[in-house]
């Protein structure tokens, strides 16, 4: 392997469920875990006679991500027939969209670390009827549920611009965000709600010629780890398959493999036989859409910030880490309530440490957001500002912060009735330090000393402060005040 | 334009799912052949800068609001199912694990 | 000599059974005992419901006497083409593979001649899938002329036009995608109208060629035909494609339909009339005479591509065929073959024995035009002459009110006369294709006889969303010469 040098190219082809009421084309409610056949209708079933109807909700949720992801939103986009033979595809041909999708050329951002991003650019962004499910079963023949046929389906395709697991896996998480923050889709991988399938080959250059692998399109992928995992495999075996007989890409061997999430390995699924001839062509039972500068204002307008651009915005104004602005800005709302609470006057880190330690924890454990946690903004702004000013320490905050999850009172009140005010006032305290200093001359002494004793001996001393004071001494007044008199 | 041969009308009795027989193939061949010669009069005509007519009523934007309505319920769905399982349909297993085409 | 009552029509009958002079019971009794004496000679019905038609015919009477408001066709008897979903019976579109296909739904005609109290007799036979010109295409049963029962009713909708011209009931609805409702009506003596093009929802019409179907009736009279379609007409949420009132209202055709036309300027083109039969000729060019006397001027116009119509209409239907038809597969509903070996022949041998041969045919062309490597040829070539043909008809329309020609080149053919030639069959829908092609109305009045005794039509086309107009101008012609006083022979 010495001599040669390779570079992995990536492009994602992605599908995402649309979180709207109906399905694509019917009435018929999309609900997840249902009965089988119990959410068909004519339409969806494809019975002689029956027609589809556009979903304007569908429509528009495309559109806002094809705003997010800075693509050309079409003034005239249309829907076609493609043709194809499935027993989850009743009408044995999906309604699409082929050469005039509804948005392209466009991009999204992806974080790659130390701050820096990364430009993916997407090719185009189109709507579509997702198929129903088969179940293999354990005899000689297969079990058919109409259910999820006719889920409207946004398609994404990217240009091959990934060059690593690990920036698929960033994109595929920071995909999962946008369509989160806009509302448009759950987004759970798990569920099927986001479906990843990434196109992979290499570029090997050896002996000062570069050799394309033919590629290898994987499907099956339930998590990001699948996602991740699947690319590496990926990369191993094709750097191994093209050691071993020198293949490359021509046109027509590209091939489609399945993710074994037990086995950790792609699998070669049946190859077609010849290209499959969809024979696309104009949907005669659909109109054209056409869409109008004010129809278009009004759906931009629906627009939010994006997360990656609030996460920057976090770090660059804030001074956040990238790390909590990243946990921060996870989900829209979450993001949101921690904005709330910094515009109710408090500082931003502070803020960020209350609610990314106690906060999400017991969010996370509710599977709830911040936003339904009992907590109004003001008195989490007050809190911070509290622990800002020496009033009480960062262990308090987090119990007062717990406590105002189930309470109506403020922090101010709470703090008194725990008994968390920390004794700030130098005077008071300084009564404390003396009595500790006179009670402990051994440890002064070492202190005094300056010898390799003297640091743990301070740390004693400020120890027994605390607790003569019952913890409730402001660490910080307590160190002063040592230091005055140890000096 | 050459005749449509039997294995361009094979071909195509595969892509629409028709098992003909070899008579059928026979027959289809020679009048496909002479439909598509017939057909081919439209190469007398000039359309260049004719925009194709897809929809006759030159209107466009018909939407539904995202309003749920009733299905039909699991046994209506499964009234003319040739062959059922309970709640779901039932066909012959099906080998690969995708869409087939 | 048959029972009075089937001499009348739609608005004679509907108003006797309003003013309770006339029960409906009698009117759907006398319909049943036309069918049995002369089913077994006409074959136009797939299916009867004597017991639904009588009890809804028993509930109508029941209302008018209680002196409740009922529906504008109250206690008719009505037929519809089997391509139509109704939610009793099976609709078989005429074809083994739906033989005993039981819709869930009605169609959106079928509520609405519901809501209006008619009575439905039947599902009238077709071509299969509607796919033909003279109803011998159906995989279920064969239907024949009640003018002579050697020959062809016409097609696709030959049951209902059949059925109307042997008094087997008073009105029927049919479809027409490149004539199946103008031309069987010139076959058997009726009127026959396809509205404009989105003029009436396709919701529960069994697709064939989406862009080109519609429903439109077929009747004794043409005031019949304005009252029934007054009654199928409007927008419908579920159809994309049907027209919103906001864009073109729907007008009262039946109110304003004794209005005659003042000025009236008919379109022809004189070469056309020579294409057809010398007794078609004749009897065209004796209706033109009866416009003329009526002060009508007749206007000569060019269709400069009215010759490539069905070129384009076997690429644009047939391609859009093949893709309506892929969903008859027997996984979900329909026929399915006895013992497939794997799920792939559950498609294959299914399709291959329950379509007939021009289904066959044409999803094989339509497959074959739209396949990689022939689309632009073909279909997309297509889809701009249709754009060139429109466009005939637009400019002809600046200079006429409405455009007269034949409906077919021959009367009534044989029955196998033309079935041994698909091409030959195609190519007498001349003068009937172009019209769907292009969206407009089309109406088929009775003009005369050819030499033979066999039913003439002279088609008369409108401008889009003109029917109220359309109407109008073939009710003028039709008060001046009742031809369908005349009985068909079975009668």
């Amino acid at each position: 392997m010495a001599d040669l040098e390779y570079k992995v190219i990536v492009g994602l082809e992605i599908h995402v469920h649309l979180r709207t009421a109906t399905k694509m084309f019917c009435g018929c409610e999309l609900a997840y875990g249902q009965q089988a056949n119990s959410r068909v209708c004519p339409v969806c079933l494809g019975l002689p006679g029956s027609l589809p109807v556009m979903n304007k909700k569908a429509f528009e949720y495309s559109v806002l991500a094809g705003l997010a992801l800075n693509c050309e939103i079409a003034k005239f986009t249309k829907w076609d027939r493609k043709g194809y033979y499935y027993p989850d595809l009743p009408k044995n041909y999906q309604i699409s969209q082929y050469d005039l999708p509804f948005s392209e050329h466009g991009y999204i951002e992806i974080p790659v670390g130390g701050g820096q991003v990364k430009k993916i650019r997407i090719t185009r962004a189109h709507l579509e009827e997702d198929a129903g499910k088969n179940t293999h079963t354990s005899g000689n023949y297969s079990q058919v549920d109409l259910n999820r046929a006719g889920t409207p389906l946004l398609e994404i395709v990217t240009e091959p611009d990934m060059n690593s697991g690990t920036e698929v896996r960033a994109m595929a998480v920071e995909l999962q965000r946008i369509v989160r923050y806009l509302g448009i889709s759950v987004g759970d991988m798990q569920k099927g709600h986001m479906r990843f399938e990434p196109n992979i080959n290499l570029v090997i250059t050896k002996d000062g010629k570069e050799y394309k692998t033919p590629i290898a399109e994987i499907k099956n992928l339930n998590s990001f780890r699948a996602l991740e995992g699947s690319v590496n495999y990926e990369v191993v075996r094709q750097l191994d398959e093209f050691e071993r007989t020198g293949k490359v890409m021509v046109e027509g061997n590209k091939t489609t493999r399945g993710w074994d999430d037990a086995g950790r390995q792609t699998v070669l699924q049946r190859e077609k036989e010849e290209a499959s001839d969809y024979r696309y062509f104009p949907d005669p039972d659909l109109l054209p859409v056409v869409m109008t500068d004010e129809w278009l204002l009004e759906i931009t307008e629906r627009l939010c910030e994006l997360p990656l651009k609030k996460q920057m915005r976090y770090v660059a104004d804030y001074n956040l880490s990238e790390y909590d602005a990243s946990v921060l800005t996870g989900e829209r709302a979450n993001a949101e309530f921690f904005e709330r609470v910094v515009e109710a006057g408090a500082e931003p880190k502070r803020v960020c440490n209350l609610l990314t330690q106690m906060g999400l924890k017991v969010a996370n454990a509710r599977g709830c957001g911040l936003a339904e946690l009992g907590l109004k903004e003001n008195d989490v702004a007050k809190l911070a500002k509290m622990i800002e000013g020496g009033d009480i320490n960062a262990s308090a905050g987090d119990r007062i912060m717990q406590e105002m999850m189930t309470s109506e009172k403020g922090p101010v009140e709470i703090a008194r009735e725990l008994n968390l005010i920390q004794k700030s006032d130098a005077g008071e305290l300084e009564v404390f330090v003396e009595a500790v200093l006179a009670e402990n001359e051994k440890a002064v002494e070492d202190v005094r000393s300056g010898g390799k004793k003297s640091k743990a001996a301070r740390g004693f001393l400020l120890g027994q402060v605390m607790q003569k004071t019952k913890g409730r001494a402001n660490p910080k007044v307590v160190s002063e005040i040592l230091n005055k008199k140890l000096n | 334009m050459k005749k449509i041969d039997a294995e361009q009308v094979r071909k195509v009795a595969k892509l629409s799912r028709l098992d003909l027989s070899d008579a059928e193939v026979e027959e289809f061949s020679g009048q496909l052949s002479a439909i598509f010669k017939y057909v081919e009069k439209m190469n007398e005509v000039d359309t260049d800068g004719v925009e194709p007519l897809a929809h006759c009523l030159g209107v466009n934007n018909c939407f539904r609001d995202d309003v749920v309505r009733q299905s039909l319920g699991v046994e209506k769905t499964l009234a003319n199912a040739p062959e059922r399982d309970d709640e779901f349909f039932k066909v012959p297993k099906i080998l690969d694990d995708n869409s087939g085409a | 000599m048959q029972n009075k009552l089937l001499d009348m029509g739609i608005k004679e009958l509907r108003d006797e059974i309003a003013a309770g002079r006339v029960k409906s019971v009698s009117a759907v009794e006398a319909v049943f005992e036309s069918i049995e004496n002369r089913e077994a000679l006409i074959g136009a019905y797939i299916s009867t419901f004597k017991e639904r038609a009588i009890a809804k015919a028993r509930e109508t009477d029941s209302k008018i006497a209680a002196g409740e408001k009922v529906g504008a066709l109250a206690g008719v008897p009505i037929a519809l083409k089997d391509n139509i979903c109704s939610d009793f019976g099976a609709t078989t579109c005429g074809s083994r593979i739906l033989e005993n296909f039981c819709s869930p739904y009605n169609a959106a005609v079928v509520e609405k001649l519901s809501a209006a109290d008619a009575v439905i007799i039947g599902k009238t036979n077709l071509d299969e899938f509607a796919m033909g010109s003279s109803t011998e295409n159906s995989g279920l049963k064969q239907t024949f002329n009640p003018w002579d029962t050697s020959r062809v009713p016409g097609g696709s909708s030959g049951g209902s036009a059949a059925a109307v011209a042997a008094d087997m009931c008073f009105g029927a609805l049919g479809s027409d995608t490149g004539g199946s409702i103008r031309q069987p009506a010139s076959f058997c003596g009726v009127v026959g109208l396809k509205p404009t093009y989105g003029r009436v929802s396709r919701y529960g019409l069994v697709a064939y060629g989406s862009s080109l179907d519609q429903i439109g009736p077929i009747t004794k009279t043409v005031t019949d035909a304005a009252l029934m379609l007054s009654v199928i007409a409007g927008h419908d949420e579920r159809d994309s494609t049907s027209v919103d009132e906001s864009q073109a209202a729907v007008d009262d055709y039946f109110g304003g339909i004794d209005k005659a036309v003042d000025g009236l300027k008919i379109g022809m083109v004189t070469k056309f009339n020579e294409g057809a039969d010398e007794g078609i000729r004749a009897a065209i060019e004796a209706a033109i005479e009866v416009y003329r006397k009526m002060g009508a001027e007749i206007v000569e116009i060019e269709m400069p591509y009215f010759d490539y119509s069905i070129a384009a209409y076997y690429m644009i239907a047939t391609a859009e065929a093949s893709s309506n038809l892929a969903r008859y597969d027997g996984v979900h509903y329909g026929h399915r073959t006895a013992e497939p070996k794997d799920y792939i022949e559950v498609y294959s041998k299914s399709r291959e024995e329950g379509f007939g041969k021009e289904v066959k045919r044409r999803i094989m062309l339509g497959t074959y035009a739209l396949s990689s490597g022939y689309y632009d040829a073909y279909y997309l070539k297509a889809l701009k002459v249709r754009n060139l043909i429109r466009g005939d008809f637009v400019k002809a329309f600046e200079k006429c009110d409405c455009i007269m020609m034949p409906v077919s080149p021959t009367t009534a053919f044989k029955v196998g006369e033309k079935t041994d030639d698909p091409l030959k069959m195609y190519l007498s829908d001349i003068y009937t294709i172009g019209v769907n092609l292009a969206g407009i109305p089309g109406v088929s009045v009775p003009c005369g006889f050819d030499e033979g005794g066999l039913p003439v039509g002279l088609q008369i086309l409108g401008s889009a969303f003109g029917e109220a107009k359309l109407l109008r101008i073939a009710r003028m012609y039709e008060s001046q010469c009742q031809w369908g006083k005349k009985k068909a022979t079975v009668i």
